[in-house]
Order: structure tokens, then C-alpha cells, then sequence
């Protein structure tokens, strides 16, 4: 099969036009390095199927980043049967730069004038005959946000893919030409693939290509002692950087007319981008925006209506003396307003696990209830399967909703401003502020975080990054937090589940803080990396593509819940229903199954974090809902949700049906606060555990292979593990021991002096 | 007069002379556009005071204070 390659500068458009092209909905977004890895597609509507591939976004074919090398290799050594250069037209000037690169390689191309509909409408006027012309290289006007001109590119790109083309070089009219021409020549004897592109690189002094041709770079070396110039000397990585931009220059004015000559006019994205990074203003405005998302998903009270007016609560008799809602209006009207109006977020939350997943899963319950099965059959049904699926569904919405907000921050262009403002900031933890990028998605998912942090150009700050991406809490561990934190509002009555809720996630952001710091100055030491970072232009999130990634991610996500996790529910169940001698248990003999005597086994281990053998003869059941969440973190919640109605029996209490009640598995949480008496303390230490622990089987396979090398991955999970147990054990002991704090203080002090006086004496 | 771009106070522009830097960092900034020759305005500073935002080429960019050390400028405006 055919096979064309799209590549082009960071946020050029190329995944929206990849996308277009293959109709696949894989992630956009406004931040330059969106796709950090390639991808590939299937363009059907050409004379024969063609494979697209969409190749990390990049701005020269340098071999300093790993997404430049990515896209290099790809060229050079998978022989795609065209290159689709695409150009952001309303950046001409420097996206040509990466296509004078390209075009040195032996491989058809064409050029995708993209997002020219913009500069058309801003009054300029590019004329792209003069360009094709002054290339020798078809261009086509296109949008791909438009699904304009895409057929005319395929079929413009399909002609040319039947031609072969040699490499040329816009370096012709440069100084170097000669001593380009007679290395192409000297390669070409060799039989080297792509002379022209090879010699080039040697001339740079390219790290890779030097390895590559030990034996040639000794004449290089030679015929470059005959050259020098008077501006650069001999750098010849410069001056070829230079010839590139002055070829550029000299052409560009001839295609390009702007409506307003002034070199530096202000457009409309500079000046929403004025009030938005403000000197005094940014930095309010960015908290008041993470807050806001924050409120929007997770308040009862929104813009704190409730509060300000002293709303009334929807009246008693309304509801059943068990607290239920008499008929379904009321229910229903209780999803959206009870003495303040609740959050979009809340909103859909209630919606879904009240009605669409609590009315026909509880009518399943029931019926299953009334079938007449055997006992074992029905609990396995109801408690392991239904009330497991139901604690996983019921934070479907909050994740999507936080998603949502975080991608349209991200579409608007608004996310590199961040990392603009915090850069500052980062930097004293030896970061930089594309930094802010990959952790910032860690509230949202581990996964495309880690995968994210190759932009980073610096090793050790890839790896200290990875390890601390999973402190920032994502979707799967909300409902541990939501569920816990409404549990302990509930049994003993104190805080704010909000409140506890937001303390977590900064209990999570300051360990991230203090681990980078302490990394950063102890195994992994080293410069901070460079932050030399293009500013997209702002525009309006587009309602089209983030509706289908909320889609994709939905589906994503109800295909685990229905695999991975139920199939673990099972397990679970199984596991808590039978004994050693594999003879069924009832409900109330759960601490003779295999799980509780093997929880039972290592519960010791986390006394100091307060959910050990201080919790007596059910303590275990923390201990095996920590563990399965190293599956996946949705897990604990569907474990705890399970164990709790074995728990209710034993332990005589009721809470009615869980899966109608469900409400995010914090009944579950109160059945185990009953039954094992552990402390507020103690709870919060097995959120903070959870949180900082080895995050689900998913991340720490991407962990795996996105860390350098094996041994970085055994520290990282050695790091994860002792991190969580430090923290959780922190958690714990100030909890319910105020002055304990005094003595982590004065360990952590002592921690600091060593380290210090460590580095001062190898530094000297 | 020249002076390095760190040293230009906001709405301030010139002309790129000289860049010199560490090998990385230089070719970074040479991919980015920053080459001898390129016009480049100080459109502001972030709210810490450092990095700074430059539109060069029509576009914007932002970079440290000292990775700007790196670049000799001739002040025109």
C-alpha cells in the first residue's frame, strides 16, 4: 500500500488535517506538540487505499529532541512514497525554514498551504503559483478545519508520488554551494541514500549522522578546512541555519503581501493576550480560571447563588421518611437544584447516576432479587457485578466534564500561556515551564501525560517529570477522593467534602514540588533545560473535534469499565467468597476467604500509614482495595463497593441497596467505617497513599517505555513505593498526632543539610 | 548601539547581529527564526519578570532572559 508521510512545524494543523483526511478523532489541541508520536490512518478516496501517516509536529530536522528524531528517521529510512509538508500560511516565513530541510531528501513532496482561508480573511494576500514556482514544489491551498482542498492535495500528492525527485538544496546560492556539492558528489560514490540531505548534515556536524559515517566525516573535515567565512568563522551549523533564513527572506516578500506593512502590527489574539498574561492581572486571572473549572464541575452551590441568597432546600415532605424522593419529578429536580443550584458538572453527574444508570441498574437488581437463583448466584450478580459496574459508571461525567474544560483551555491557546507565566516558577524547581504541559494532563489521565513529556528536550527532566505526573491526581482516582471525602462528611460529620477534596489534589501538587526538588538536586542533577517556546495564536475552541474526543474518550472508557475492571470485580468477588478449601462462604464469614487472609497477611505493613493492624480484624480490606488499584485506580472504589455488602453483613448495618444509593460508592465507605473504625486521619493517609503510589498497569506500562532505560524504571517504581508510604505515614501521624509534625520537620531539615553538604563537597 | 536582547525594555525592537550560546541552544534559537538579520520587537514580560515574549517573523515567541543573553542586537527603535 501507498504510503504518505504528514509533516510540519508544531500546531501547523496537521492533526486536524490528518484527521480530515482518515477520519480518525485523534487528539487536537492549540499548544505546539500535541502529537508526540506518529500515527497512522487509512485515506480511502484516492485511485488506490493510502496510508497516512501523521508524524510529530517539528521545526527543523535538528537531533536534539526525540520528536525531531522521530519524524527524521521516519523520512529517511521508511521510504514514505510522498511527503505532504504541511505550512501554516498565516506563519509562512518560519514554517518554510523546516521545508528547505525537507526538500533535500529524495522523496516526492508537496506543500499544504494550510489555514490560508484565515489569511485571506485577514486582507493578505499569498500568492502560491509564485511559491510553487520558486520551490519547483506543487503547493495546494488548503483547510483543513474546513475540509477544504483536501482532494486536490490527495490527488496532487498521488501525481507526484508516481515521480521520483531528487533532492535540492536552497543552500545553491549560498558560499557553502561548493563544498556541498563535491560531499553530495564523494556520497553518491559511496552509494549513500540521499546524498544531498547526508552531505548537509555532516557539514552541521549532526550529532547522529556523524556516528553514522565514521569514514566520510574525516574528509568532510578536510574539505571544510579549505572554507571559512568572515561573520561565522567555521560554525557551519549557523551558517547554514543563516543561508536557510536568507533564501526565505529574499523570496518571502516577493509571495507574501500583507494589508498592513508594519512588521509588528497587533492582531486581535495579541490583544486578548495582553489583558491574559497581564504583569499584575496574570497570574490572578490563571488561578481564578483553575478555580472556576474547579467550581464548575465539582460545586453544589454554583457562583455560590445558594449561599448569597439563602436558597431553601427542597422541602421535607418531598421525600420518604428514608430520605427518598417521593416520585421521579422530584428526583429529578433534585439533580439540578437543592438549596443552591448545582455546578454543569454536578448536574450531569446527578443525571446520570441517579436516572440513566441508577433507575435501570436498580430494576435489574430487583428483578435478579425476585428470579428465584441460587443465593451465591444473586450476590455475585447484584454485589460483585452490579453495585462494581455502578461504582465505576457513576464518575464517568465528572471526568468528562473536567476533560472538557481542560481541552478547551488547551484548544484556545490559552495552556502555553501558562507555561509562559509559570515558567519562572518552574524553573527553581530546575523545570521548565513546558513542564506545566504533561503534569497539567496528569489531572486528566496518566497516560497521554507521560507520552506528552517528550517535548521536554532534556532527559532528566523527562524522568523527573514521568515520576511525579501521577501526584497530580487523575480522572480514575476522583471517585477515591469524592467517595472517601463524602464518607467521612457523612459518618463523622466534620468538614467539607469540597474542602477535603481540594486539599488532596494540593497535597498531591506539593509533593510533586518537593520530589522534583529533591530529585533534581540529588540523582538527578543537571542545567535547567532551555524554554525557547513558540506562542500559538488564540482562537475559539472548536465545538466539532472536542466533541468527539469527549466521545472517544467516553467509549474508552465504558469499554475498561466492561473489561478490566468488571472481569477484576469478578475476581474480587470470587476471591471473597471462598475459602482456601475452595468451599463458598456466606456473606458474614468474609474473614475466612482467601483475599482477607491475604490481606490479612501483609495489613502489618501499612500500620504507619493508620489503615494496618490498628484497624482489628476487617483492616484488610483497605489494604486489598489499595492493591487492586494498581490494575486501575477505578478499582478501589468498585472493591470497596463490593467488600461493603459483605461488610453490612457481618457487621449488622444497612445501608439499603448500593447500587441505588450508590451515590459514588460513599456508602461503601461508611459500611467500612463501621466496620473497622478507622480514623478521619487514617482515611486521608489512604487517599494520599493511593494517590502517590505506583499509579494503574496502564501508566506504568507507558512509564516503561517512555523512561530511557530499564534501570530509571526500577527506581521509578522503587520511588513511587516509597513516596506514597512517606507521604501516607505523614498523612497519618500529624493527623492524629498534631506534634509529630515536628519531628518530619526536623527529619526533613536534616534531609536537606545532608544533601546540601553532599554537593557543596563534590562540587569542591 | 548595540545591547543583548535581555537587556531591551518592552516595545523596544532591533535588528539580530550576532548569536552565541552553547551548540543546543544556539541551534534552537537559529530554528526559531532568531538568525542574523531578523527584525524582532519585545512585546512584553511575564508577570514574574522573566521569560520574556519577542514577535520575530510574524510570530511569537517567548525565551528566557538568559537564553536572550545570547543574542547581540543593533537597537533601531
Amino acid at each position: 500500500m501507498m504510503k504518505f508521510a504528514l509533516a510540519g512545524n508544531p500546531n501547523s494543523g496537521k492533526t486536524t488535517l490528518f484527521n480530515g483526511l482518515t477520519g480518525a478523532t485523534a487528539h487536537v489541541g492549540n499548544w505546539p506538540g500535541v502529537t508526540v508520536d506518529k500515527r497512522e490512518g487509512l485515506y480511502k478516496k484516492c485511485a488506490e487505499p493510502i496510508s497516512i501517516v501523521d508524524l510529530p509536529g517539528i521545526y527543523s530536522l535538528s537531533p536534539y529532541t526525540p520528536e525531531e528524531v522521530i519524524a527524521r528517521n521516519f523520512v529517511l529510512e521508511e521510504n514514505p512514497d510522498c511527503v505532504i509538508n504541511i505550512v501554516d500560511a498565516t506563519n509562512l516565513e518560519r514554517n518554510l525554514y523546516l521545508t528547505t530541510q525537507l526538500m533535500e531528501i529524495d522523496v516526492p513532496m508537496v506543500i499544504a498551504l494550510n489555514m490560508i482561508d484565515v489569511v485571506d480573511k485577514s486582507g493578505d494576500r499569498i500568492n502560491e503559483k509564485e511559491l510553487e514556482q520558486r520551490l519547483g514544489l506543487p503547493v495546494i491551498r488548503v483547510s483543513a478545519l474546513k475540509g477544504e482542498g483536501l482532494q486536490e492535495l490527495m490527488e496532487r500528492a498521488y501525481q507526484a508520488s508516481k515521480q521520483k525527485r531528487n533532492g535540492v538544496t536552497v543552500l545553491e546560492d549560498s558560499a557553502l554551494k561548493h563544498l556541498i556539492s563535491d560531499i553530495t558528489i564523494a556520497l553518491d560514490g559511496q552509494n549513500v541514500q540521499n546524498p544531498l540531505f547526508h552531505a548537509i548534515k555532516l557539514i552541521e556536524q549532526d550529532e547522529l549522522e556523524v556516528e553514522m559515517h565514521k569514514e566520510t566525516v574525516k574528509m568532510v573535515e578536510a574539505f571544510k578546512k579549505t572554507f571559512t567565512d568572515e561573520l561565522f568563522g567555521n560554525d557551519f551549523e549557523a551558517l547554514i541555519a543563516d543561508g536557510r533564513y536568507k533564501y526565505i527572506t529574499n523570496n518571502f516578500s516577493v509571495v507574501m503581501q500583507h494589508k498592513n506593512p508594519d512588521r509588528f502590527r497587533l492582531t486581535k489574539s495579541d490583544r486578548i493576550d495582553k489583558a491574559l498574561t497581564h504583569r499584575i492581572w496574570g497570574i490572578p486571572i490563571f488561578l481564578g480560571i483553575l478555580f472556576f473549572i474547579f467550581h464548575l464541575t465539582f460545586s453544589e452551590d454554583l457562583f455560590f447563588l445558594g449561599s448569597i441568597f439563602g436558597l431553601p432546600e427542597l422541602p421535607e415532605a418531598w421525600y420518604t421518611p428514608e430520605g427518598d424522593p417521593i416520585n421521579f419529578w422530584v428526583l429529578l429536580l433534585s439533580c439540578f437544584y437543592n438549596g443552591g443550584v448545582f455546578s454543569p458538572g454536578c448536574i450531569i453527574n446527578n443525571l446520570w447516576n441517579e436516572i440513566i444508570v441508577g433507575i435501570p441498574f436498580g430494576a435489574l437488581q430487583g428483578l435478579v432479587e425476585e428470579s428465584g437463583m441460587q443465593s451465591w448466584a444473586i450476590g455475585l450478580i447484584n454485589n460483585g457485578i452490579i453495585d462494581g459496574l455502578c461504582g465505576v459508571l457513576s464518575f464517568l461525567p465528572w471526568i468528562l466534564t473536567l476533560f472538557c474544560l481542560f481541552s478547551i483551555l488547551e484548544d484556545s491557546g490559552y495552556m502555553a500561556r501558562v507555561a509562559f507565566i509559570l515558567d519562572r516558577l518552574f524553573r527553581k524547581f530546575g523545570l521548565s515551564g513546558r513542564a506545566f504541559m504533561p503534569m497539567i494532563m496528569g489531572f486528566g489521565c496518566s497516560v497521554p501525560a507521560m507520552i506528552n513529556t517528550r517535548t521536554l528536550a532534556d532527559d532528566k527532566e523527562r524522568t523527573a517529570t514521568v515520576r511525579v505526573i501521577p501526584f497530580f491526581s487523575c480522572g480514575a482516582k476522583l471517585p477515591i477522593l469524592t467517595a472517601i471525602a463524602g464518607g467521612i462528611v457523612a459518618a463523622y460529620g466534620v468538614g467539607n467534602a469540597d474542602i477535603i477534596t481540594y486539599s488532596m489534589y494540593v497535597l498531591g501538587i506539593v509533593t510533586a514540588v518537593i520530589s522534583v526538588l529533591a530529585m533534581r538536586s540529588t540523582t538527578l542533577k543537571g542545567e535547567t533545560p532551555p524554554f525557547i517556546m513558540e506562542l500559538p495564536a488564540y482562537h475559539p475552541p472548536r465545538f466539532k473535534s472536542l466533541i468527539l474526543l469527549l466521545w472517544d474518550k467516553a467509549k474508552h472508557f465504558i469499554k475498561k469499565a466492561f473489561t478490566i475492571i468488571l472481569a477484576s470485580t469478578i475476581i474480587i468477588w470470587v476471591l471473597t467468597h471462598f475459602d482456601f478449601s475452595w468451599k463458598l462462604l456466606e456473606d458474614d464469614q468474609i474473614n475466612q476467604s482467601i483475599l482477607a487472609q491475604l490481606g490479612m497477611l501483609f495489613q502489618p505493613l501499612f500500620t504507619p500509614m493508620g489503615f494496618g493492624s490498628q484497624l482489628g480484624q476487617f483492616g484488610w480490606v483497605f489494604v486489598v482495595a489499595a492493591v487492586t488499584g494498581l490494575i486501575a485506580k477505578e478499582n478501589v472504589i468498585a472493591t470497596f463497593s463490593t467488600l461493603a455488602a459483605c461488610l453490612m453483613a457481618v457487621s449488622g448495618l444497612d445501608f439499603g441497596n448500593l447500587a441505588i444509593n450508590a451515590e459514588d460508592g460513599i456508602d461503601a465507605v461508611r459500611a467500612m467505617i463501621q466496620a473497622t473504625g478507622i480514623t478521619v486521619p487514617a482515611l486521608l493517609s489512604f487517599i494520599a497513599f493511593n494517590m502517590t503510589t505506583i499509579p494503574c498497569f496502564a501508566a506504568v506500562a507507558t512509564a516503561k517505555s517512555e523512561l530511557i532505560n530499564k534501570k530509571t524504571y526500577n527506581l521509578t517504581l522503587l520511588f513511587w513505593v516509597v513516596t506514597s508510604y512517606i507521604v501516607g505515614a505523614v498523612v497519618y501521624t500529624v493527623g492524629s498526632w498534631w506534634w509529630t509534625a515536628f519531628i518530619w520537620a526536623l527529619v526533613a531539615a536534616l534531609a536537606v543539610v545532608v544533601i546540601k553538604l553532599y554537593n557543596l563537597r563534590r562540587n569542591s | 548601539m548595540t545591547k543583548t536582547l535581555d537587556t531591551f525594555v518592552v516595545g523596544q525592537q532591533g535588528v539580530v547581529k550576532i548569536v552565541n550560546g552553547e551548540r543546543k541552544i544556539k541551534r534552537r534559537l537559529f530554528d526559531m527564526g532568531i538568525t542574523p538579520g531578523a527584525h524582532i520587537m519585545v512585546r512584553k514580560l511575564a508577570p514574574l519578570g522573566d521569560p520574556m515574549e519577542i514577535t520575530i517573523r510574524g510570530y511569537e515567541l517567548t525565551l528566557r532572559k538568559v537564553e536572550a543573553a545570547f543574542v547581540t542586537m543593533e537597537v533601531t527603535k
